[in-house]
């Protein structure tokens, strides 16, 4: 098989689904809404936090709020990227899109194309947005470049584990299998108030999860005071990886069942 | 006849009533942990995060409960069985009642789950069995209420996409209201001026002032003029949209 097999396909792939998010607002708007209202919710109704006596992030609390929001939204960006490829499994797309591609593993490659431009467009709306609501950016270029490729990496490592399971499960179905891991790993790292204010069992949970050294390292770069930036970046590569070989597998269990 | 069949079918369903008791409990769960240190704002009005967070369960779930109301009505007129129903002579409110009967009895599963779940971890009902009693009735109201919407939006498109598609509209009135802080204590005018015209805002308080002050008579009334204000409209208008669906038919 020849390269340019591999990126025609991963090309069709990607444009046709993200011709589908962009052109189907039944597709575009949750993927905005979602990390609006929380933006929202918390930059708006918990902006009192910041007197909590030991709340020490210097920039703000919308700018802590984004932080997080950012995160959300790029993990999201490959988690709905997943129930796509669910759904294309579910219509039978998939299998004629399985015997048609020269090269499979550009198929996946194709989606994360894609979860990377609705992860672009949805940061893009969520960043102008928090400008207007009041974000205070500290950080230098250089610490911009590190927060948004942090985000990327966890856009991409989100998606991968989505087509992973996806592959596997081949039906709508799989979309809470896809979804709950995800949105209990975001919440269970410091969400709306720094590390040490944390209690309890959540506490104990945001020790043990890689996404809290992610969030602290890309508030850090909010804050240009950058914090944990290497076990940050190597956790993101760390995910990125394992999830490479689960979305491998997953399309192995695809063609097998071709 | 109907009232049976709707509850049946609603319990029957697990998807319907798992995830309205464990999503509300997972993230009063988180919340309770993870904004435990709010309660050090000068004018919090108690020590414990769970206790304050405990009102939102109720809310949460009749959530839930309007997404399945509206679902089962989308699908009984997307099967006919809607267009059977128009040819008896069930008056429109009855059939109306009847639809939703499922819905309050998933939300007394809710509230005595939530109450249970809430009495275990520590919140002490301030108000006593009564106001548990009074808890309970409130959250059966604020389902209705919901439940009706729901209703309201599957009579009107007769679609159970539609009715996904409203849900997210229902999470903007939860999370644009007191949900996380007192009214007091939110600090940014626009969203302070949003939250004090949220009803949800008013269902919330009424809920918390039982479990966190007793009996405050102005806290409650609000709450159940706000569930039962916006239960008697979306009841009214579900039952014009049942009417001029019957017409149709």
């Amino acid at each position: 098989m020849t390269r340019g097999g591999f990126w025609s396909v991963a090309l069709a792939v990607g444009w046709r689904n993200a011709h589908n998010f962009f052109t189907n607002p039944a597709m575009a708007i949750p993927a905005l809404m979602f990390p609006l209202f929380f933006f929202t919710a918390f930059a708006g109704g918990l902006s009192r936090v910041d007197s909590i006596p030991g709340f020490d992030y210097g920039s703000g609390y919308t700018t802590f709020v984004y932080g997080f929001v950012l995160l959300q939204a790029s993990a999201f960006g490959g988690v709905f990227t997943g129930f796509s490829i669910a759904r294309d499994f579910e219509s039978g797309f998939s299998r004629r899109l399985m015997l048609a591609a020269s090269q499979r593993g550009g198929i996946v490659a194709g989606y994360w194309i894609a979860a990377l431009l609705r992860a672009v467009f949805t940061i893009t709306t969520i960043t102008v947005v928090a400008l207007v609501a009041g974000l205070t950016i500290d950080g230098s270029f250089v610490d911009l470049v590190g927060l948004y490729t942090l985000a990327l990496l966890v856009n991409a490592a989100a998606m991968l584990f989505g087509s992973g399971v996806a592959m596997r499960l081949r039906t709508m179905q799989a979309g809470p299998a896809i979804q709950v891991p995800a949105f209990l790993l975001l919440f269970l790292a410091p969400v709306w108030v720094p590390y040490d204010l944390l209690t309890g069992w959540v506490q104990a949970a945001a020790t043990v999860n890689p996404v809290t050294l992610v969030l602290e390292a890309g508030r850090g770069f909010l804050a240009g005071d950058p914090t944990e930036v290497l076990p940050a970046f190597a956790v993101a590569l760390l995910l990125a990886a394992v999830t490479v070989l689960w979305a491998r597998g997953g399309l192995r269990s695809a063609e097998r069942a071709a | 006849m109907l009232a049976r069949r709707s509850v049946v079918r609603t319990l029957r369903q697990p998807m319907m009533v798992v995830p309205s008791l464990l999503f509300p409990l997972i993230f009063l769960s988180i919340n309770s942990s993870g904004l435990d240190s709010a309660t050090r704002l000068p004018g919090f009005p108690t020590d414990s995060y769970f206790d304050f967070a405990l009102a939102i369960s109720f809310v949460q779930g009749a959530l839930f409960s309007a997404n399945s109301a509206g679902t089962n009505v989308a699908s009984d007129i997307e099967s006919g069985f809607l267009n059977r129903l128009s040819l008896t002579p069930l008056r429109r409110v009855a059939l109306m009642m009847g639809q939703l009967a499922g819905i309050l009895a998933l939300g007394l599963i809710q509230a005595v789950t939530f109450l249970v779940v809430g009495a275990v971890f520590g919140s002490g009902i301030e108000a006593g069995v009564a106001g548990a009693l009074v808890i309970v009735a409130m959250s059966l109201t604020i389902s209705l209420a919901f439940g009706c919407i729901g209703a309201f939006v599957a009579l009107r498109s007769g679609s159970g996409e539609a009715v996904q598609g409203v849900f997210p509209l229902f999470f903007a009135a939860l999370f644009l209201s007191s949900l996380s802080l007192p009214r007091d204590l939110i600090e940014t005018d626009w969203f302070r001026t949003v939250a004090t015209y949220n009803p949800v805002s008013y269902m919330l308080e009424g809920i918390r002032s039982l479990v966190i002050t007793g009996w405050d008579g102005e806290a409650i009334a609000l709450g159940f003029a706000c569930a039962g204000g916006v239960a008697l409209i979306a009841l009214t208008a579900a039952s014009s949209a049942l009417r001029t669906r019957m017409v149709r038919t």
